[in-house]
Formats: structure tokens, sequence, C-alpha cells
């Protein structure tokens, strides 16, 4: 019963050389200083920029992310609650925080001193005081990009020139730090190259709503998701993307999905458990449940409804994308209506609400959101909590009956309707 | 002062009785809560309508819905706010304004919106870069969009001579706010923290014209007391800037032994460390006033001076023995903080504590003795 396809195309081998190259780049950088690296965070990330200078993007949150898969968050964690951090402030920060204090770095070779820390405050206001204390512990200069957050349907013209001239005065700061000249036309480049593997990834999004899936837009999305932040805005990003979508459209064409029979399919909300992220997927696969949308994806950018970078207004559309373009900047019943779109577009049975407890830009209201779609649309919902990174908050056997019982309920559900029918 | 203690009963009742009073003596005008920390409240006034702070139910209110929307970890003023609309208590309301201080606040303001679809819900975003000449223009439009707001709630258009005298009356508060805070640094057995508390929090309920003559009263009725000095080591509480500590705990820190000598007990009444300019245009300069002459405190970030040297030159100034760190349970910005508040006190050899409190709690047997400990340590030092 517990058969499951993980999606492990050639692309999934592709996207681990990609990240691999990455940080090879970024343990010369530790060496020789070049290229410049700049700390960011993945949300409403703006890579296009750092191309203008050649620069590489470190992103905190994904080495976070890859300790914790790896079931090394612990140790990290604890060093950083010795230093004063509570046991309730964000777990990947006090991961990383217990990382650079431990000298820990997800591939075990080097990491830069970043060139900038560029605070891309999109949403969550634990960026800023994560950036501010690495600044601190890393001596690095700091620049917060202050992003009006959504708080109307449409971003106002003030809010873009706001971002728009941060991004100038980032760059102003970058040449000083670099000692080189902004590259125009890399940066136009970047952002035409953003655009198409855009997308191509709105594209593969959408072969979700196809049934069967042919990919867990949860699960495996997150393997996709590397080379959409680092190479997005490179020729090796949309090469990446174009053979991702070519090997998911040949299993759509041949009526493969994630499981033989796809029994269910729902809707993801939040960052997944990734200290436990196997034994998670395994409680849905067990039901032969797909994930054919999820909000966390949406972090770095929302695509699948129709945005993308704009190379003839390179700096508007970077700034458009930071405002009103990925989940976190993006109000919470702005939230709501993305999972509503995706139960009603993308075809699903239920939504799944996983509050982190480290993370109240999720989180908070999450409770408010399933009494939405469980009361007012009368969609089935389930709330289940634990951590994307510590270890600790992670109760096994309980999730697991929670999920049964959803899953249960479900089948009955489905039962008594298809004997009405 | 037990004029204090009846003023803040009357304001704080869970019903916002003031409100009321002052809704049926203005009939045609509205009232807006704004939530902690920092509101424009010049703005709220200057279109005829009454701003009220709302900071939390305290232990008056048993949490019944609010749980089960925000869940575990998250703080309680969230929860007694939305609990207190859910329960009706906020009906004396016409709107809700809330700004950028945390992410819990953050999805409160959404979350209100989504169960008072009527009311008018408002999200300040007020800016974390200072730094960029760009934040001022950003400010001013946030500003005269969210007055424009109130206009249209308010029927009215605002002249800048009204927005001018409203930011007169609100320097004239802060100023005699400053002024009672300077007479506690100088002469802290003058001025129990306890009173200055309640006096001060009044302020977020009563209309402004009437909290100055109160504080003036009181003002000058301080100046002339001659109370005997204790032997109490001198503090600076830091960390209460949102949710706020049951008033018992405030007393309970001063009968341990403490003169607070500086604090950030509703620090959104103290905002500004000058008067504002009331000359020119006044919406830029509400918004220059909030980029460089707001005061520091955990949900504003500023490149330009990092909070931590802010809270060094606290103690300096207030000559204080130790630094008390009272903070809400999950207040993420104050437990975040706390890490480089610690690190620079301890590097310029400054003593402190930290503590944790909920609006709620009602025992305090445990700070007590934390507390006393502390003190205790100070003096045989
Ligand atoms: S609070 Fe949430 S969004 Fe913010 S850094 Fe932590 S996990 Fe990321
Ligand atoms: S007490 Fe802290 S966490 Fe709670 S709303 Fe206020 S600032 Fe946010």
């Amino acid at each position: 019963m517990t058969e499951k396809k993980e999606y492990r195309g050639s692309i999934h081998q592709q996207q681990k050389d990609l990240m691999l190259a990455w940080y090879e780049q970024l343990d010369h950088a530790a060496i020789t200083g070049d290229p410049p690296t700049v700390s960011m965070m993945i949300s409403g990330n703006c890579v296009e920029l750092l191309e203008g200078f050649g620069a590489v993007p470190i992103y905190p949150e994904v080495n976070a992310l890859q300790l914790a898969i790896r079931h090394q968050s612990l140790d990290p964690i604890l060093a950083a609650e010795d230093l004063g951090y509570a046991a309730d402030n964000c777990a990947y920060v006090k991961a990383d925080i217990g990382c650079i204090l431990k000298g820990i770095t997800p591939t075990g070779g080097r990491l830069p001193t970043p060139t900038l820390i560029l605070c891309n405050f999109v949403g969550c206001n634990t960026y800023l005081k994560w950036f501010e204390h690495l600044a601190k512990l890393q001596q690095a200069p700091l620049y917060v990009i202050d992003v009006p957050f959504m708080r109307a349907d449409e971003p106002s013209r003030s809010d873009v020139d706001y971002v728009v001239k941060q991004l100038q005065e980032t760059v102003k700061t970058l040449e000083q730090l670099t000692g080189r000249k902004f590259d125009h036309d890399r940066f136009r480049q970047a952002v035409e190259c953003s655009s198409r593997s855009e997308e191509l990834w709105s594209q593969i999004k959408h072969l979700a709503r196809r049934s069967p899936s042919p990919f867990d837009a949860y699960f495996d999305a997150i393997t996709l998701m590397g080379p959409l932040y680092v190479y997005r805005g490179k020729p090796e990003g949309v090469e990446f993307f174009e053979v991702a979508l070519a090997e998911l459209q040949a299993k759509v064409d041949a009526g493969q999905g994630v499981y033989e029979k796809e029994h269910f399919r729902v809707v993801m909300e939040g960052p997944p458990p990734y200290p436990y992220f196997r034994t998670f997927r395994d409680m849905f696969a067990k039901w032969q449940a797909c994930a054919v949308a999820s909000t966390y994806s949406t972090v770095g950018g929302l695509w699948e409804f129709g945005f993308r970078h704009d190379p003839e207004n390179p700096f508007e559309s970077v700034a458009m994308h930071m405002i009103a373009q990925n989940v976190t900047n993006r109000n919470y019943l702005q939230r709501y209506e993305q999972i509503r779109r995706y139960v009603e577009e993308w075809n699903a049975d239920g939504v799944i609400i996983h509050f982190v407890k480290s993370c109240r830009l999720f989180s908070a209201g999450q409770g408010d959101m399933r009494d939405y779609f469980a009361k007012q649309l009368g969609v089935p919902t389930l709330y289940i909590e634990s951590d994307l990174e510590d270890p600790r908050y992670f109760a096994e056997a309980q999730t697991r009956n929670r999920i049964d019982a959803f899953f249960e309920s479900l089948e009955h559900a489905k039962a008594t309707l298809s004997t009405r029918v | 002062m037990a004029e204090f203690e009846r003023t803040f009963d009357i304001c704080a009742g869970l019903d916002f009785p003031s409100v009321r009073e002052w809704k049926q003596a203005h009939p045609e005008s509205k009232a807006i809560a704004y939530f902690p920390v920092y509101a424009p409240v010049e703005l709220i006034h200057a279109a005829g309508m009454l701003p009220v702070g709302l900071s939390g139910a305290g232990d008056q209110l048993d949490i019944q819905h609010a749980d089960a929307r925000f869940g575990s970890f998250i703080c309680s003023i969230v929860k007694t706010t939305l609990e207190m609309g859910l329960t009706g208590h906020l009906e004396p309301f016409d709107g809700f304004l809330f700004s950028t201080i945390c992410d819990s606040a953050r999805n409160l303001c959404f979350v209100m919106k989504r169960n008072f679809p009527a009311m008018y819900v408002d999200f300040l975003h007020l800016p974390h870069n200072p730094s960029s000449p760009a934040a001022a223009q950003f400010l001013t439009e946030e500003y005269r969009r969210v007055l424009s707001e109130f206009e249209r709630l308010g029927n009215c258009k605002v002249s800048d001579d009204a927005l001018r005298s409203s930011i007169r009356l609100y320097n004239r508060s802060r100023a005699l706010i400053r002024g009672l805070y300077e007479l506690r640094r100088q002469n802290p057995e003058k001025v129990p923290t306890s009173e200055l508390y309640q006096l001060v929090r009044a302020g977020t309920f009563l209309p402004v014209e009437e909290h100055i003559t109160q504080l003036e009263r009181v003002l000058a009725e301080v100046a002339s007391r001659s109370p005997k000095k204790r032997d109490s080591i001198r503090i600076v509480v830091e960390g209460s800037f949102c949710e706020q500590p049951p008033l018992p705990l405030i007393r309970l820190i001063e009968e341990a032994g403490c003169y607070v000598v500086d604090d950030d007990f509703v620090i959104g009444q103290s905002w500004f460390d000058a008067d504002l300019p009331t000359d020119g245009d006044p919406v830029p300069a509400l918004a220059t006033s909030y980029l460089d002459h707001s005061v520091y405190s955990s949900v504003r970030h500023d490149l330009r001076k990092p909070r931590w040297d802010g809270l060094v030159e606290k103690v300096r100034r207030s000559k204080a023995d130790a630094v008390l760190f009272l903070i809400a349970k999950f207040c993420e910005p104050a437990y975040f903080d706390y890490v480089p508040y610690k690190q620079e006190l301890e590097r310029a050899g400054i003593p402190h504590l930290q503590l944790e409190f909920e609006e709620k709690s009602f025992t305090f047997d445990r700070l007590r003795t934390e507390i006393e400990t502390f003190v205790e340590s100070l003096v045989f030092d």
C-alpha cells in the first residue's frame, strides 16, 4: 500500500549538480574573496540584481533547511539558545546562528563572510532581526530593503517607487563594496532569463492540475525550488526548467502520476517539517495523497497566476515581485484566496494546514484560516502542528493518527458520495 | 494618588466605558482603536475622531474563541484582542488600525478584517529602513493614504491647520509625560512607577485634552511631594512595549526594592524624543519625526542607531544600576532583541535579569523570588 514514486527523473541529478556548483562558488569566494557574495532571504529575493555584479547569493534559509533534513539542526539550535535565544524564537535563525558559532556548513565546505548582508524585508519581521544579528556577528555591512506590505489588493505607485529607489541604493552600496560597476545589460539579461524560467516553472505547476498529477507540488516542488532561487536569472536555470518541464510533460502524456492510483488531491499550507521530511511524506504516501499545490512553494515567488519579470522594466518588475508576487509579503486574506483558487482550479479534495511553531508569519491565525475553509467554504481541512527546523516538536504518532483520521473520513465521504451517485 | 487608580479603572474596563461616554457626547463622531505600539494619533484626532489604544484584556477575559483561531505559541494580547472583538467588547469602535510591529499582529489585522467585514480595518506600513532618503517620501504618502481613509470615515476634510493643532496637543501631552519621566529619573521616590504607569496608560483611552489636564495636575502635585527615600536600586525596565504586564507585577517590582527610573511601558505615549514641528506642511513633519525623532523599541528598526546602543544610553542617562527585561510570553521581537541587548549590557558591565509575564498572570511568587534575589545580589555586591 505504501508504494510511492517520487519524482526522480534526470532532473534530480541535475538539481544536485547545480546546487553543488553553487556551494563550490561560495567555497571559492571564502578563500579568494571572488565572486562577491550577498546574503539574502528566499522570500521575494532579488537575485537578478546580483547578476549585475556577477555576485552570488547566500541563502541562510537554504543552509538551515539542509541541516534539518540531515537531522543536524538540534546542536546549532542549542548553541544559539545558550547565547540567549528563546525556546520560542524562529529555529531557522537559531540554527543559522548556531552554525556560524560552531563553524558548521551544509556541505562541509567553507562559507564566505558576505560582501553585503541584504535584508530583503518582505513580510517576515524575523528577517530584520536575523540579518541584524548576522551583521553584528559577522561584522559585515547590512542594507535593508524595506518592502511595503500588501495592505491593499495592488501595490500603489508610491510603494513601487519606494522599493525601486532602495534597489538603486543597493546598487550604489554594492558598487562601493565590490569596486565593480553595475552592469545594466547583465541585469536586464538576468531579468529576461528569470521571466523565461518563471514561465516554465508556472507551466510545471499547472501540470499538477492534471489527474494524476505528475509530481507532488509540495514534497517534489521543494527539490525544484533550489534552482529557482539561485539560478532563475541564469541560462543554466532556464535550461534546467526546460528539462524539468519536458520530463514532467512526458509523464503526463504517458498518464503517469506520483502514485499508481492518485487517491487524494490536497493543497498544503505552511512550510514542511524538515527534520522529519521523509516520515511526513510517507504519512501522505500511505494514502496515495498527492499535493497538487502548496503555498510554501510560492515563498520565493508567485508565478502560477501570471506574473513574470519584465526586461523592459527591470527595476520596476523586481520591485513588483518583491512587493506583490510572493506569499510572504501578501496579506493573510490574499493567502486564503490563493488557497481557495488552488482548491478550485487544481481540483483538490482538501486542505492541510501545517502550523509551524517557529514561524508566526505563516502560522499566526491559521486557526482562523481553518475556520474559513472548513466552516465558510465547506472544504475538508486538517490542522496539524510541528516545526520546520526544531526536531523537538514533532509528535510522530499523533501526527500520523490525525492524518490517518483525516483521510479515512475523506474516503468515507467519497464512498458515500459514489453510492449516492 | 488614588485619583489615578479611579481613572485607570474607569478607562480600562473591558467595555471601554470612557469611549462609550465620549461617543454619547459626540454622537456624530467615530472612535478608532489602534493596536500598540505606535499609531499616528494626530491624524485620527484631526479627523474629529477619538484614538484609543488597544492594550489587551489583562486577566479580565476568559479566552473561549481566540485560542482556536490563533493556536499555541502566540502572545496573549493578540488573542485577547480578537476575543474582545468576537465577544462584542469592541463594539464602540468604528475602525481598527494596525501597523508593522510583528508577524502575529500583522496577521491579526487581516483576521479581524475577515471577522468584522463591515468595519474599517487598516494596516499602516512604518518604514524599517529610515536610513534611506526615500523613506520620508514613502511615509508621507502612507500617512496621507491613511488620513484620507479617516476623512472618508469621519466624513470631513482635514485642513493643515487642524492637523497642526492636533500635533500641538499631542506635543503637549508627550512633553508632560517626558517631564514626569524626567522627574522620576531625578526623584524616583516622588513618582512611583505603578502610579505613573496608570496615568500614562489612561492617556490611551481618554481624549488627549482631558489627559493633558490630568497630567498637568499630577505634575504640579508630584513636584511638591516630599516622601522618604527608600533604600532601593535603580533599574530600567525593557521589553514591555506592547503587551502590558499586570499592574500587581509592577507594584511587586517596586516593593522588592527597585526604583524604576526608566521603562518602555505604553511606549507609544512618549514615542518622540522632541516636539514635532508645528509650522510648515504637517504630514511630512509627522513622517520625518517618526524617522528621525522616535524612540527606539524592539519593533522599530534603524541601522543608523542600533537599539542596543539606545538601551545602554538609557541606562547611563538614568544612572540605573541594572536592567530588568520584562518580556511578554511569545513576544518574538522582544525575545530576539534580548540577545544583542544582553551582549551589549555585559560589555558595558551592566547587570540584568530576564523575566517573562503574561497579561493575564495573577500569581507572582516565582517572579518575586527572582527579583528579590537579583536585588540582593546587587545590594551586597
Ligand atoms: S519566521 Fe518564518 S518566514 Fe520568518 S525566517 Fe522564520 S521560518 Fe522564515
Ligand atoms: S506582544 Fe510582541 S508578539 Fe505580541 S503583538 Fe505585541 S509585539 Fe507582537
